[in-house]
């Protein structure tokens, strides 16, 4: 059996690595590459060095970028997995039409960020022009708006996550615990949650990652205004890319330290989480 | 064992997309005869440029390929699509700093019949080895549009500070005029004289780069030169004049002003919401399309910006172009000479020349075209007049703004400005700052 998996293994997994190739493992080192690399169009590149990295720093576009979005994602990780978790919970009890419910808190996730961005602006605008304002005149409107799209769009798809890992926490446990005298609030802690680790474990890195990679919703919603304040990472990469002559190395710089960014918080969340996880 | 099959895979990967990369060298010899591949700038006329190739492919047999790109991402489109085998042999720049982006990639056009055409050698983008690199193919103006019904109901009303548009010739004036019509707007049956000052991001660019053109044109004329790496940004307080003139006479509060995009300004105005809105012979279109429109085709025209310089009763429109074709120097001979002579057909000949004039509404600065082959539309009359009558047109120099984020980066301080988070003087100390940083970078 061993020998026919190893005799075929070429065959079945050559089309998804030659895919993965293609589409991912040669433009990842292509981009590492022009990052050191003073260039228009891809296929025309001088090589520079760390000048692009330099530039990149010395910018303050990209700190004031990273700033905004770390405070995004703190407050957006926290409000999405808490009230994702909330609505799991109460979802996962007897009530009518609780399928409904379900299907209508996921349904956000289907509609694209452009999309959703445009009409929260819209809607956003409408309210605030009752107090004369637009949510141009301050980058806190912008900050909230943006938590706020972040969350009615994400919180069904974590939810559904929390339903499901919900529904794998073992009946007889939380029996027992109840017959041991724990509370409520002490089997849900206790209990529920660390049985829960691997769903929280998810959440977390999709609710992180999602956070720091927003591009869509932000460009949409505030196009990073007024004057560029609440412009987040993604969106400051792609300004720099385009927006300024001659700049497209630095944006790749951006781009490759974006990454590494991303990576090594997703990496260290991973590395917590999984240590918490338990064997039921 | 297992290293090396894999090893093996790995290299075959690389290997076959390589291949794939490079498999198209049998279709080139093919392609001797040439063809034309133009990616289109403007949207608005996709369709026109699609019915051109055709035609042109039925009269010549030259096949004529034509991409549009979506609003505001032609550069990120060009630059995609220019590394590919079939890249574009005719695409176009915005002036000299687009010309700074793409110049690997322009043609010298000087011995072309396209430049011997153009009717001001000056117009040319010219490198700095004194080639031809890019030709504009039509010229545009902007000034600040009114609507002559609106006007003439004023002048009729006791008190008017002027009889006729003819009167209105320095901004003192135009102030006087604006500041009563405003006072009177339940009179004129307006909710204000000016559009909104559309401050959205995105959509104000007619403040940012339209209306900055004029006191930075001022700044260059003083010193004597046609760009500069910094900008004391002297003429500050003629821009704020009218800035502050269509803010404060506006159809819209001044806190509102994020929220409105170009669209909402054009639409106010072919509504008779407002006299006066600012923008180019371009919108004549858009104003004719809005759902309602009460505006009449004679009774629209231009007024130049007036922003309280000397002498500035002999001022006109401001008018230039963004729009200049170049071809693509990486492309083949063959295709080179078939985009020239595409390019030529369509300033020459009777059918492009019908279609340049009349389906594409472009104003084309070549000798080529006679007197009654100029556009129809009300707008290009209003503007060929003036710069007819002798008045001195104000070309176009914000092609030599640095860079798009300087332009957003102004553009956001005058929202502030407007929405007074923020002070004037801080909007011009920022627009120095932004304008000598991204010259610098420009430079390195």
């Amino acid at each position: 059996m061993e020998r026919t998996m190893k005799k075929y293994f070429p065959l079945f997994v050559m089309p998804t690595l030659m895919a993965f190739f293609i589409a991912f493992v040669i433009p990842f080192l292509m981009g590492l590459y022009l990052s050191f690399c003073k260039f228009t169009t891809v296929t025309n590149a001088k090589f520079v060095g760390l000048d692009n990295y330099v530039k990149a720093f010395s910018n303050k576009g990209f700190l004031s970028a990273l700033g905004f979005t770390v405070l995004f994602a703190m407050v957006a990780v926290v409000t999405i997995n808490v009230f994702g978790f909330l609505l799991a919970l109460l979802l996962t009890r007897q009530i009518p039409g609780r399928n409904l419910f379900r299907t209508v808190f996921f349904m956000p996730n289907l509609i694209g960020g452009i999309v959703l961005g445009y009409i929260w602006q819209a809607m956003i605008n409408g309210v605030l022009s009752g107090f004369g304002v637009t949510m141009l005149m301050d980058a806190k409107y912008g900050y909230w708006g943006l938590i706020l799209l972040m969350n009615w769009q994400m919180i069904g798809y974590i939810m559904v996550i929390y339903i499901a890992g919900l529904q794998n926490v073992s009946g007889d446990v939380l029996e027992a615990a109840k017959i041991d005298g724990a509370g409520k609030l002490q089997a849900l802690f206790r209990v529920t949650l660390p049985m829960m680790m691997s769903s929280i474990t998810i959440c977390l890195f999709l609710t992180i990652s999602n956070s720091f990679k927003m591009f869509d919703q932000n460009l949409a919603l505030t196009g990073g205004g007024p004057s560029g304040k609440t412009t987040m990472l993604a969106l400051d990469i792609y300004k720099t890319f385009y927006d300024k002559v001659g700049f497209e190395g630095v944006g790749q710089a951006k781009a490759v330290l974006f990454f590494l960014i991303v990576a090594g918080i997703a990496m260290v969340q991973l590395f917590i989480t999984r240590h918490r996880e338990v064997e039921s | 064992m297992k290293a090396g099959r894999l090893g093996k895979i790995l290299s075959m990967a690389v290997a076959m997309s390589l291949l794939a990369g490079c498999g198209n060298a049998a279709e080139k010899q093919q392609e001797e005869a040439g063809s034309v591949y133009y990616m289109n700038f403007k949207p608005e006329v996709a369709s026109v440029w699609e019915e051109i190739a055709d035609v042109y492919e039925q009269e010549t047999g030259v096949k004529v390929k034509v991409v549009t790109a979506a609003g505001g991402n032609y550069e990120s489109t060009l630059k995609s699509e220019i590394v590919k085998k079939d890249a574009p042999t005719l695409f176009q720049v915005n002036g000299p700093v687009g010309y700074q982006a793409w110049k690997d990639y322009c043609a010298d056009l000087s011995d072309t019949q396209l430049y011997q055409a153009l009717s001001d050698k000056d117009l040319a983008i010219k490198g700095a080895d004194g080639g031809v690199y890019g030709i504009p193919y039509t010229m545009e103006g902007y000034g600040i549009i009114y609507n002559r019904e609106i006007m003439e109901r004023y002048f009729a009303t006791e008190g008017a500070k002027a009889g006729s548009m003819e009167e209105i010739g320095n901004f003192e004036t135009l102030k006087a005029v604006a500041e009563d019509m405003q006072s009177k707007k339940e009179q004129l049956g307006i909710k204000g004289v000016f559009a909104s000052t559309s401050l959205q991001p995105g959509e104000d660019w007619r403040w940012h780069t339209h209306l900055a053109n004029l006191p930075v044109y001022a700044e260059y004329q003083e010193n004597g030169v046609s760009d500069a790496e910094e900008l004391s940004f002297v003429f500050q307080e003629n821009f704020k004049n009218i800035f502050d003139l269509y803010l404060k006479n506006s159809t819209t509060e001044t806190k509102m002003l994020g929220s409105k995009g170009v669209n909402d300004s054009m639409a106010e105005f072919a509504l008779g919401q407002c006299a006066m809105v600012q923008n180019g012979n371009w919108a004549w279109g858009q104003i004719a399309e809005v759902n309602g429109n009460v505006v009449k085709a004679e009774n629209i025209g231009f007024l130049p910006i007036y922003m309280g310089f000397e002498r500035e009763e002999n001022q006109g429109l401001c008018v230039g172009t963004e729009n200049y074709f170049c071809i693509n120097s990486q492309a083949s001979e063959a295709d080179r000479k078939a985009t020239e002579d595409f390019v030529y057909w369509l300033i020459s000949s009777e059918t492009g020349k019908d279609y340049m004039v009349n389906k594409l509404m472009n104003v084309a600065p070549f000798t080529t075209f006679t007197e009654e082959e100029k556009p129809a539309d009300p707008l290009a009359k209003s503007m060929l007049e003036i710069m007819e009558s002798g008045k001195v047109s104000i070309p176009w120099i914000f092609t030599t703004f640095p860079s798009q984020t300087f332009k957003e980066a102004f553009g956001g301080a005058l929202l502030e400005y407007a929405q007074g988070t923020m002070s004037w003087d801080k909007v011009v100390k920022l627009m120095q700052e932004q304008w000598k940083a991204e010259k610098e970078m420009l430079m390195q």
